[in-house]
């Protein structure tokens, strides 16, 4: 037991001990020296920040009101922009599913394709779709083609990732009983590992497809297809009011994806 | 336990088939074909060049082999690209994290007044709607090229992602505790502060650390349209052909992506 | 007939589980396999259907090595060995008869597995078998929409699909209430000797090996210690089996799913 007496002597009330306030000491000291120097040292000229909501609220004005002309053109564009997730999400799952299963410990058959499978999806997420598109661009040209190659190369390691986790964390039992009743390989997979991970396979494509909408819509930015390659028109013509008719219409798009994405999750799962 | 002879009075169906996913074969048939229909329509109605896209692997064997190896010869450009990435993302992360704290008390339905509550969500909403890079092409157009642009960018960009979090967090928390303060006679703002903060920090915390590494990822995209750090650097890059620099850019890129995941994700397990 | 001689199983470099274990099971008769955890049970009954893998030693059924079976020949040894798991082992998403028929994957193709177009004959034996226990009228319900018992009956079930020469128990009764385990052990004796078939039970609870098998075999650390008819089986045997064992450390050892049912070993250990 604790000396009570002693304890009782000097009794001081601390929200913390003096380790964890050093360390808290030490991290806010930290943290304060990088924002200074990230602010002392940031290539900004300082008058024109002061002036950035004069700006800002100035772009607004121009943009305001929406011009709905050429509204055809920017609902083709958004039909593309849904065509390309859509189409790279459904094309992806075929790259996806093997990878996953190669990355996963318990279903992997070795370590050299462990590793295999765990290089592809880390290149994969690291590099953002947008300099996926940037690559295929300079490949394929411009067109939807890059478009949807950017957008399957960066949700390869999405799905992918998250499917390995899901096979790695399936009950172990049913394969144990598929194997005791003499089933191969692939029968144990199609009866213990896929029931299994069905659920969590719709959950993470359809997850991906509402971010696959939003991605697409910038593909057009660096020319790979979509809404995008008109909003990046009309703001180097300087035509602000088609500008703001291309936003409201992207807003619309992704909640109309975020409501479809809400109604498939609460049907399929 | 009765023999299988005595059960035999009702005839049991002797054929088994799965039952199908989907009962009403109406339903199921003409899901397959909608499906079917609609990759034929969106196949048929995207504009391929095919021209063009035949060129493609000699091209790409082009970009490849003049990619490799990586050209490491510029890397105070680098150095320079990067650093200003950083600055943009922890600047970025420190008012987007401030911000989004007053931004998600407006967004909680159980603590802000209706017409402030719809103001909030308004604002998360649509600042979760756009794409950062969407964003930062609309502040470089009213701000300028430059980091400024991306900073302004990344601060929306983590107001909606850590604000929404956050605005779920304080619609979720103890309900008594509020109360407490209440009893004793505090204020709005005491209560926040007492009673709303000290529930949320924790998340708070460990959200930062997870937006600062989503903001470094983010920032290195946001320089292709010109808001500044690494992004613009590779862009201008991949537009003069300089494949090898380019590639040289595009490794460090990952390598700094993954030290700052496995950090981001050290913290967050020290915190938690 | 199954003969076991020498039987060595050893994890990693630690104190060998089983140590030189010699075991004779002829004809159809029910044996009982009784012991603290960690002794080794199921250890042992994983190593006939090679799930374990054996350290040393032979195994043999009908004549037939076991121990060094591998690929397709070691899948031909294993479907004609059924198994029946303590923690039902059903995949729960599948409809009962699809568990059912989840029997025969050593004998169909893949393409039969994949599209479940089982031979008549099989769906044949599936309901016959179903209807025998009593659960016939499930057979497009989801597994887990069963109760213990009725799951445990899937499991039975699908372990005499294959047609088996010898029935594995590993703890059939350990996840279920006491009644519901009296009938599966009902059932477990009278289907073996109406398709006279050798089971092998692991069990806990002493009373029901007692009153269900012909013979109980007693393992302590590996090594029988008590082989004989339940009629012999006394207080001293019992003693010599339990004693001096407490709540059940080797949990890891003895199954991996026997985290599912904390504390049942210890309960059962009073019972006598």
């Amino acid at each position: 037991m604790v000396d009570h007496a002693g304890a009782l002597a000097d009794r001081v009330w601390r929200r913390y001990d003096r380790r964890q306030r050093l360390i808290r000491y030490a991290v806010l000291l930290v943290t304060l020296m990088v924002v200074y120097w990230a602010v002392r040292d940031i290539d900004i000229f300082w008058p024109w920040v002061w002036d950035a909501p004069n700006q800002i609220s100035n772009l607004g004005a121009r943009m305001w009101p929406p011009d709905p002309r050429g509204l055809e053109a920017i609902l083709n564009a958004m039909l593309e922009t849904v065509h390309i997730a859509t189409l790279a999400t459904m094309m992806t799952i075929f790259i996806a599913l093997p990878v996953s299963y190669i990355a996963a410990q318990n279903t992997t058959p070795n370590r050299a394709c462990l590793w295999l499978g765990r290089f592809i999806l880390v290149a994969s997420r690291s590099v953002n779709t947008i300099i996926w598109a940037l690559l295929f661009v300079a490949i394929f040209g411009p067109g939807v083609l890059a478009g949807i190659l950017a957008i399957m190369f960066r949700s390869i390691g999405f799905i992918g990732k998250l499917m390995g986790e899901a096979i790695e964390e399936i009950d172990r039992r049913p394969v144990e009983a598929m194997q005791a009743t003499g089933a191969s390989k692939l029968k144990v997979i199609a009866y213990a590992v896929v029931p299994q991970v069905m659920p969590a396979f719709f959950a993470i494509v359809i997850l991906r497809w509402d971010i696959n909408i939003r991605e697409s819509t910038v593909l057009g930015l660096v020319g790979a297809g979509g809404i995008g390659v008109l909003l990046q028109g009309a703001i180097d013509t300087f035509a602000w009011p088609t500008v703001a008719t291309i936003l409201i219409a992207i807003v619309l798009l992704v909640l109309v994806g975020e409501a479809i994405t809400s109604v498939l999750r609460r049907k399929v799962i | 336990m009765t023999r299988p002879d005595v059960t035999g009075t009702t005839p049991v169906p002797r054929t088994w088939r799965k039952p199908p996913f989907i009962a009403n074969p109406w339903l199921r048939y003409g899901l397959w074909l909608a499906v079917v229909t609609y990759l034929v329509w969106a196949f048929g109605s995207l504009p391929f060049n095919w021209e063009r896209i035949s060129e493609g692997l000699p091209r790409a064997a082009r970009i490849f082999g003049g990619g490799f190896p990586p050209s490491f010869e510029r890397w105070g450009l680098l150095f320079t690209g990067f650093k200003e990435s950083f600055q943009i993302a922890i600047l970025a992360t420190l008012l987007g994290v401030a911000l989004s704290i007053p931004f998600a008390v407006m967004a909680a339905r159980n603590v802000a007044p209706l017409p402030v509550y719809l103001f909030g969500r308004a604002v998360i909403i649509i600042s979760r709607s756009f794409h950062p890079v969407i964003v930062a092409i609309l502040f470089v157009a009213a701000v300028g090229f430059g980091p400024l642009a991306g900073i302004l960018t990344l601060t929306l960009y983590s107001i909606g992602f850590v604000g929404k979090l956050l605005a779920e967090e304080i619609e979720e928390i103890d309900w008594g505790q509020v109360e407490a303060m209440r009893a004793t006679g505090a204020g709005y703002l005491a209560t926040l502060v007492y009673a709303v903060f000290p529930q949320i920090l924790p998340r708070q915390v460990g959200l930062s650390m997870y937006q600062l590494d989503s903001n470094l990822r983010a920032s290195a995209v946001v320089g292709i349209v010109g808001a500044g750090g690494i992004g613009g650097t590779l862009m201008n890059a991949f537009g003069r052909y300089d494949y090898d620099f380019a590639f040289a850019i595009l490794l460090i890129i990952i390598a700094v992506i993954l030290i700052s995941e496995g950090i981001s994700g050290w913290v967050r397990k020290k915190i938690w | 007939m199954l003969e076991i001689s020498k039987l060595v199983k050893r994890y990693g470099h630690d104190e060998p589980v089983l140590k030189e274990l010699d075991l004779r099971v002829e004809g159809s008769s029910v044996v009982a396999i009784v012991g603290a955890s960690g002794a080794g049970k199921s250890t042992m009954l994983r190593c006939i259907n090679r799930l374990v893998e054996p350290t040393s030693g032979s195994i043999r059924l009908n004549g037939r090595e076991l121990v060094n079976l591998k690929g397709a020949a070691l899948r031909r040894a294993r479907r004609r060995i059924g198994m029946v798991f303590q923690g039902f082992n059903l995949i729960d998403r599948l409809t009962v008869m699809e568990n059912v028929l989840a029997g025969r994957l050593g004998y169909v193709n893949l393409y039969q597995a994949v599209t479940r177009r089982y031979p008549q004959q099989d769906i044949e034996r599936a309901f016959t078998l179903m209807e025998r226990v009593g659960i016939a009228h499930y057979a497009n319900k989801r597994a887990d929409a069963l109760s213990g018992g009725e799951r445990q009956r899937v499991g039975v079930v699908r372990a005499l699909m294959q047609e088996p020469e010898i029935l594995l128990a590993d703890e059939p009764t350990a996840s279920l209430d006491p009644r519901t385990s009296e009938q599966i052990m009902k059932l477990l004796q009278s289907l073996a000797s109406e398709l006279s078939l050798p089971v092998l039970i692991n069990i806990h609870n002493v009373a029901q090996a007692k009153t269900y098998t012909e013979r109980i075999v007693g393992l302590r650390h590996g090594k029988m210690i008590f082989d004989g008819a339940p009629a012999d089986f006394n207080k001293e045997a019992l003693e010599a089996i339990y004693g001096g064992i407490e709540a059940p450390e080797e949990e890891l050892v003895e199954t991996p799913s026997a985290s599912l049912d904390q504390g049942k070993p210890g309960v059962t250990h009073d019972q006598a």
